[in-house]
């Protein structure tokens, strides 16, 4: 135990050198523990009843990505191997849903250990570990919820995360590579959270993914652990997987027909994400008379479609 | 380890202005007293929200703001024709509604109280007030009267309008509480704030492994007549190396 002890405070005085050295107080950290709510006021039909089937608009991927997503039915999730591709940990921006936090402490020195945050409808719990441990072999398993490791720059929580599953970056099939990695940051103001994610995938990004999303401290506690991703058989036949061939995708003008938006903007890209584009769609757009479906508005579902929802 | 140091240096950089008041001296004016860089050119990316930003939404799409009815009345009569006629064109360019619009920002100090952020879209420039600042009053502007305050370790007081109390906020941020604001659109298709609305954002400067510094910026507006509860949203921005692509417009009513 003596020999344990002193490692633990041995490595603790090169952390702490380190965070001297760099200026930073060791100290500069802040409680994330709670329940934060969901404030979904972005992008809403994305998190609720989910975005067009091909809506690639704002996403930096490229045409190997285009592609696979454009091949994509979304009655691949009733395959059991495919239920819960949903859910890499960036979900956590995708979905509707609030979080759980909280730390896990040693029990000798009270440190923190490790951040975690709980799951919730299939979405893996999330541990982001404190200790300085090393990230596995690139070899190692990848999981749902990946290997994370996270650090206290002043008062903003970094977390870093390998080893994820592949899934999807939209939930319409805009696909993410195992080879992803995940940068977040945790930055809390008093009773609000935002948290950033910027996704690297070397697979299907031509440039990273950044998103953010905010979330609110409440009182009403919210549940550490959802349901697992159960695999179920919904009745596809074994030797069936839902696709489009090239070209047949059905839904490719749906967005253009429906809402004016232009195809270039569609397929999405890099160049989707920047205020330039705008002058390359601005003549070629027309917004419709009038919002017939899903407009929100005053007493719209959870979520807002104008509200929060879980 | 060695990914973690270096988070450690580049979260030091990100702080580079950080200095506090000096032993017997003065308090630092607030330029000095920085504990962030929030200076230079930033530009927007727009990966959420994307067609409420990047085109016009058509009449009536609500989607994600929680209006009141007497909102959705106003909405529903938006008519971008009439807002030209009455030369009101800039409604949507206000300080509530302005940084969801895809564009750039250049954040200088106009002096040692005041940061002013230039935006090229609607070419409008909103000023950031330190200190014991007073607004002259007079009639509401788009842009409202801000009044920042740096935040490093929590202020247990809150900064002013800000979410005291509450378990601080991140080092190096800064806080802005904006008022006085001409009634304008928090989304380009007529969905209002009106000029009871009080505007609060939080900037916050993140360095990620590549090195690049991205600008978050949270923010809350808080308006009884038009919102059932406050609209929280969170805007990132990316840090340019200059001012390469900078394109003022005037505002446009319909895009």
């Amino acid at each position: 135990m003596v020999i344990v002890m002193r490692f633990q405070f041995s490595k603790t005085l090169v952390a702490l050198g380190l965070l001297t050295a760099v200026g930073i107080p060791a100290w500069a950290q802040i409680d994330l523990s709670g329940s934060w709510a969901a404030r979904n006021h972005e992008d809403s039909e994305d998190k609720f009843a989910g975005p067009s089937p091909v809506d690639y608009t704002g996403l930096p991927i490229n045409e190997a990505a285009r592609a696979r997503a454009l091949s994509y039915s979304s009655s691949q999730l009733s395959e059991p191997e495919r239920v819960c591709l949903f859910y890499p940990p960036y979900y956590l921006m995708m979905g509707p849903f609030g979080m759980k936090m909280w730390n896990e402490t040693d029990p000798l020195t009270g440190t923190t250990i490790a951040w975690k945050i709980g799951g919730w409808e299939d979405r893996a719990p999330t541990t982001i570990w404190m200790d300085d441990r090393p990230h596995p072999s690139k070899n190692a398993p990848h999981e749902r919820s990946g290997f994370t490791t996270g650090v206290w720059e002043g008062n903003i929580l970094t977390a870093y995360t390998t080893h994820i599953k592949a899934g999807y970056i939209r939930r319409n099939g805009a696909p993410g590579s195992d080879e992803a990695t995940v940068t977040a940051h945790y930055l809390r103001h008093g009773d609000l959270l935002t948290v950033t994610m910027l996704v690297e995938d070397p697979i299907y990004l031509t440039e990273p993914l950044y998103r953010t999303r905010t979330f609110q401290l409440e009182a009403a506690p919210i549940a550490a652990m959802g349901p697992p991703c159960i695999p179920g058989d919904e009745g596809i036949k074994k030797s069936v997987v839902p696709h489009y061939l090239p070209s047949k995708n059905p839904f490719v003008n749906e967005l253009t027909e429906q809402l004016h938006i232009p195809m270039e903007a569609v397929m999405g890209g890099a160049e989707t994400m920047y205020p330039d584009f705008r002058k390359k769609i601005k003549d070629k757009y027309t917004p419709i008379e009038k919002c017939v479906h899903d407009c929100g508005g005053p007493g719209a579902g959870p979520g807002g479609r104008g509200g929060n929802g879980p | 380890m060695a990914a973690i140091a270096g988070m450690l240096a580049a979260s030091a950089q990100v702080q580079g202005q950080s200095r506090g008041p000096g032993r017997g001296g003065p308090p630092p004016n607030p330029r000095a007293a920085a504990t962030v860089d929030l200076t230079g050119y930033w530009i927007s990316v727009v990966t959420k929200d994307w067609r409420y930003r990047m085109i016009t939404p058509p009449k009536g799409d609500y989607q994600s703001v929680p209006m009141t009815m007497a909102s959705k009345k106003v909405a529903d009569a938006w008519d971008p024709a009439k807002d030209v006629a009455a030369g009101e064109q800039c409604k949507s360019y206000g300080a509530a509604g302005i940084m969801r619009i895809p564009e750039r920002l250049h954040l200088t100090w106009q002096d040692d109280n005041t940061l002013k952020m230039d935006i090229d879209a609607g070419t409008q420039t909103r000023l950031f007030h330190f200190g014991d600042w007073k607004s002259t009053g007079g009639e509401a502007t788009w842009q409202g009267d801000s009044v920042a305050q740096w935040d490093s370790q929590g202020p247990p007081g809150g900064p002013p309008g800000g979410r005291g109390g509450g378990g601080g906020s991140s080092s190096g941020s800064l806080t802005a509480k904006t008022t006085h604001m001409k009634a304008g659109y928090l989304r380009k298709n007529g969905v209002p704030y009106s000029e009871n609305a009080i505007l609060t954002e939080y900037y916050d400067v993140v360095r990620e492994r590549s090195g690049d510094l991205w600008l978050i910026v949270t923010s809350e507006v808080q308006d009884p007549l038009y919102l059932r509860e406050p609209f929280i949203l969170s805007t990132q921005f990316k840090k340019q190396a200059d001012g390469s692509g900078w394109d003022p417009t005037p505002c446009s009513a319909t895009w």
